[in-house]
């Protein structure tokens, strides 16, 4: 088992190919199969690719993840090889090309290993809605492992890879990482390009990495970030050093929001976690202040609203003809359309282009488009009013530990309130990590949430490190 | 907010799906509850708050004015479902 890159490091040192590293990830992928963690192996491309590796690594001319064996998310492009989404409507669709952040991996020397199971088009906090079946949490398998992105968490907690891309739309990455006891990252909006990202919602869309330790997590995001000619959002600087290096000398302002630790449904354990990591911070010499932050019951609405929005719209390409799912039902064009996609799409993708059609349609707009976009930047600026007074809050990623597999099918909205610590970032557009730092009772892991300013990712990543050292 | 079956066939219509029977019953439900829901927001007053549009604060982030060719008729036609050598087929529109 390769707990880190580190590790990965030390074998190869001591005369390890990445081919038997590879090789064994791929074995332990067949060991592990009932977690139906991977939609789908890519034994052949990944051999070769380590092959190569191996070559570099002999001549001396390898790149800076020689060694590292990724998953990628069902939801990212990867040419010549399938994505789907979990979802029926792209069922055997063939990549034409990489992914930005994908292609940067790769060509610092990543394997890439296969594609991970995830919620139909990003949409779940449980991986049920998945079109290929659900994703067992290793932790204690009658539960589920977070969404959407639940087979990339599962990958990395099961050592199945090194470490695994998700996407992160309202908590997809830090929910499952909190889930399974891995570290995930969703970088700030704007950091990494999201081309051949399967769109779900393109204002809050982020891709970020699983992995078990800090630096791994800063190395890939370092890797993936700066501006591409093909996503605009980007900030158009080049990417910065994020690896961690706390100074130890510097005193911290840090905030944890009242309203998130007193809400109701937060389990007791996870709160008497959060004070006691407070304390530590304090006995450190930091100051933890605690802030108002009164719009927690709203965030969930304006992120239902925003994204269901942008989904309809950008779910409008699914049609039938030009690729994916063709019912062979339908007479004429616009009953082609229809039929496809009531067939193709799963239960949760229609609810929500549903709801999306409503809150854009004439006489709706207003009340609830415009709307969540207005009270999008009240939150922002409640946000930013904290840090600019603070250098990091800190708060659950979850309200609980993970719950059982069909909990929480019946009420879509239970359901959504899984992501009522995590949604503030995506609508901010903060950075934000979710750190393995509790042990529940119950045996299962959870994950304490620390978020920062706009494109402070070196900082964010030196003081989750610090965090990860000092309050285990 | 009650949300109706002529509702459901509006947006169903505007979305190109379908809902029939007993899945119809169910989107019904689902959205009103999800609408009633979603109604939280007016709680927050908003008077002299510009929507917030845009994520991130880079303007005009242009490429060159050069024509390239990203994807070939062949790769284009390569995942769709009907299609003949040269173009997307769908099924007969007008009937003999």
């Amino acid at each position: 088992m390769y707990h880190s890159f580190d590790e990965i490091k030390a074998a190869l040192d001591h005369g390890t190919s990445v081919e038997s590293i590879t090789k064994h990830y791929l074995k332990r992928i067949d060991e592990k199969k009932h977690l139906n963690a991977f939609l789908e192996v890519f034994a052949d491309s990944a051999l070769a690719q380590a092959k190569r590796v191996d070559e570099k690594l002999k001549n001396n001319t390898a790149g800076r993840l020689a060694g590292v064996v990724i998953g990628l998310k069902d939801n990212l492009a990867y040419k010549d090889h399938k994505v789907s989404a979990s979802s029926k409507i792209l069922e055997g669709f063939v990549s034409l090309y990489t992914a930005t952040a994908v292609e940067r991996l790769i060509a610092e020397d990543a394997v890439i290993i296969g594609r991970l199971n995830c919620d139909e088009f990003a949409m779940g906090s449980s991986n049920e809605n998945s079109a290929f079946g659900n994703v067992l949490n290793p932790h204690n398998e009658k539960m589920v492992p977070g969404g959407s992105s639940g087979g990339s968490a599962v990958a990395v907690a099961a050592g199945l890879c090194t470490a695994s891309l998700g996407t992160d739309t309202g908590g997809s990455i830090r929910q499952p990482a909190s889930f399974t006891g891995t570290i995930g990252f969703k970088p700030t909006y704007g950091r990494v390009s999201r081309y051949g990202l399967l769109a779900y919602a393109s204002s809050f869309d982020q891709i970020g990495p699983f992995a078990n330790t800090v630096k791994d997590v800063a190395l890939l995001t370092e890797i993936m970030a700066g501006k591409d000619e093909f996503d605009s959002t980007l900030l158009q600087e080049d990417s910065k050093n994020f690896l961690p290096a706390f100074d130890t000398t510097r005193k911290l302002k840090i905030a944890y929001i009242k309203d998130c630790i007193e809400s109701e449904g937060i389990d007791p354990e996870i709160r008497s976690r959060i004070f006691e990591i407070i304390e530590k911070l304090r006995s450190l010499g930091h100051t933890v202040n605690a802030v108002d932050f009164p719009y927690l019951n709203q965030m969930i609405p304006t992120y239902y609203v925003l994204t269901t929005a942008e989904a309809s719209s950008n779910y409008a390409r699914y049609d039938g003809v030009h690729y994916g799912y063709h019912s062979s039902n339908a007479e004429g064009v616009e009953d082609t359309y229809k039929k496809s996609r009531s067939e193709g799409f799963g239960e949760e993708v229609k609810r929500r282009i549903m709801l999306g059609t409503f809150v854009l349609s004439h006489g709706y707009y207003d009340a609830y488009y415009t709307k969540g976009q207005k009270v999008r930047r009240v939150i922002q600026n409640k946000t930013k009013e904290i840090l600019t007074n603070h250098d990091f809050i800190i708060l659950p990623t979850t309200p609980t530990t993970a719950f059982e597999i069909g909990a929480n099918v019946a009420d879509p909205i239970t359901m959504y309130l899984q992501d009522i610590f995590t949604v503030q970032a995506n609508l901010s557009g903060n950075p934000a990590i979710s750190l393995p730092l509790g042990n529940h009772s119950n045996g299962l892991p959870f994950g304490i949430q620390a978020m920062g300013k706009h494109f402070d990712e070196a900082g964010l990543l030196s003081f989750s490190d610090y965090l990860m050292s000092n309050c285990k | 907010m009650k949300i109706t079956d002529e509702t459901i066939d509006h947006l169903s219509h505007l979305a190109r799906l379908e809902f029939n029977g007993d899945q119809k019953e169910r989107i019904k439900t689902d959205l009103t509850k999800i609408i009633d829901f979603v109604d939280q927001l007016s709680s927050v007053n908003t008077d002299g708050v510009e929507p917030l549009i845009f994520m991130t604060e880079t303007e005009n982030v242009l490429r060159d004015d050069v024509d390239v060719v990203t994807i070939s008729q062949t790769e284009a036609l390569k995942n769709a479902p009907v299609h003949d050598t040269d173009y997307f087929k769908i099924p007969t529109v007008l009937k003999k």
